[in-house]
């Protein structure tokens, strides 16, 4: 039921991201994890995770994204990987890459791993491991996106730009050439959880996000059929909120590692709503009735001015996290939305972080 | 700019990309890195045809005799179909 008591009907999700684990030996200041990390003894075991991805493909899951803290730190990873390929759906793999090996590689080519993305924090080694909060792990990167290229895998990489390293956007694209990515995201800090906390240290200048921008639509271009750019904004400089996971539970389900199914990453932010277990109810059942799930999906939740926007059926109202976390309101238009009555905050953001300090606080 | 492709081209799937059937929806899918497609009819039977085997000349001829029309129209449309799926990273030619 959505909050006017009405079923929103839905079509079978499109993806499945499983939060493997919340461990990682990096510490990135903008981590899309909760700040309240899950222990590893809170996570499933290998028999769950199997029965989720036999239920996704029966639910009509198309494509698995591999993610955590980091998936790899999961020694039955490959199993994984292997049921997913079993019932042909797209699996994705979303490392920091600093536990991959050849042996690693060489398991999860042969599991039938369709895709890798590899995450680096900058183009510099010094910077990149401070950003990361780990030392020699931009080397490590380098070294395992190579075993991926040679394995033959398609490769991703993936850049998350902010005040502090948005200089170096060309240089990213470079390397992405030269790794022999067919793929690489430039994505600016999306600002929950971790982000959030660090806002002040990683802001970019409307400058910097401008310079950004122009770079990544010169190389788009210029590229066209050799790699593939894909460029997340801030939102803080914008008019409109993004189609937060492509609305509310619409096309995704993530699942935490300890298991509860959420519409996105960050829903547990959220008070007042109950996100049911994959240990206790199928993933079918979740999808199609859980009252969590049900909650913003439509638009018939939605307030002013939402409600009579010929957008809402675009960006679904933004992103409920980021309405909470800014408003204090679930449900209020995302104040990325130049017409939300909230708006002002993300300005005031942009001023308090001029001239502030460029120390973090780690994700730990 | 340009949509011609030369009919000896032979196009092929991207690095990374699946073209299957999905019992589930009763649909075609592409899937690739962080993409996913639902082809029209159109694109499906064009689809279908690439093998990495057959020229684009290969897929007008099967096309233009199944559909009993005009070579050059055929050539056109799976022309700028191809080019266009080329421009997203699925095809490439
Ligand atoms: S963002 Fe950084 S700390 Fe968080 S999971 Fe990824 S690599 Fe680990
Ligand atoms: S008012 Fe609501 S639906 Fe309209 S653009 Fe803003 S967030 Fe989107």
């Amino acid at each position: 039921m959505n909050g006017n008591g009405v079923r929103v009907s839905v079509e079978p999700p499109l993806g499945l991201l499983l939060e493997l684990t919340h461990r990682c030996p990096l510490q990135c200041p903008y981590c899309s994890n909760p700040l309240e990390l899950q222990k590893s003894g809170a996570e499933l075991d290998t028999d769950t995770w199997l029965r989720v991805l036999d239920e996704a493909a029966a639910l009509g899951v198309l494509q698995v994204h591999f993610s955590g803290g980091e998936p790899t730190a999961r020694k039955d990873l490959a199993a994984m990987v292997k049921r997913a390929a079993q019932h042909k759906m797209y699996s994705n793999l979303i490392t920091s890459a600093v536990l991959l090996d050849q042996r690693r590689v060489a398991e999860l080519a042969e599991a039938g791993i369709d895709h890798i993305q590899i995450s680096f924090q900058d183009v510099e080694p010094e910077n990149a491991d401070r950003i990361g909060g780990y030392a020699g792990g931009h080397l490590r990167k380098l070294a395992a996106a190579r075993l991926v290229q040679e394995a033959g895998l398609p490769l991703t990489l993936n850049f998350v730009v902010h005040r502090q390293n948005a200089e170096r956007v060309s240089q990213m694209i470079a390397m992405g050439l030269e790794l022999g990515a067919g793929r690489i995201e430039v994505a600016h800090v999306q600002y929950y959880g971790w982000g959030l906390v660090n806002r002040s240290a990683l802001l970019p200048s409307r400058e910097q996000l401008d310079a950004v921008t122009a770079e990544v639509e010169s190389a788009r271009l210029r590229l066209k059929g050799r790699m593939l750019i894909d460029y997340v904004v801030p939102d803080y400089y914008a008019l409109r909120p993004k189609a937060c996971m492509g609305g509310w539970a619409r096309r995704f389900i993530n699942i935490s590692p300890a298991g509860k199914a959420l519409p996105c990453h960050a829903a547990e932010t959220l008070p007042g709503l109950e996100f049911p277990s994959v240990r206790e109810q199928s993933l079918g059942a979740i999808w199609r009735d859980a009252p969590a799930f049900q909650r913003f999906r439509g638009t018939d939740w939605m307030p002013e001015p939402c409600q009579s926007c010929d957008k809402r059926e675009i960006d679904w109202g933004g992103c409920r996290c980021q309405a909470f976390a800014l408003t204090g309101n679930i449900s209020a238009t995302d104040p990325a939305c130049a017409l939300s009555p909230d708006h002002a905050v993300m300005a005031e953001a942009v001023k308090q972080s001029r001239g502030a300090s460029l120390g973090f606080v780690y994700r730990q | 700019m340009s949509v011609t492709v030369e009919a000896d081209t032979v196009p092929r799937f991207g690095i990374g990309v699946k073209f299957r059937f999905d019992e589930v929806r009763g649909a075609w899918v592409v899937l690739a890195p962080e993409r996913l497609f639902l082809p029209d009819e159109q694109a499906v039977e064009i689809l279908k045809l690439v093998d990495g085997q057959r020229s684009l000349g290969a897929i007008v001829d099967d096309l233009a005799v199944r559909y009993q029309a005009p070579q050059e129209l055929i050539a056109t449309d799976v022309a700028v179909m191809l080019r266009d799926l080329a421009d997203k990273g699925v095809i490439r030619l």
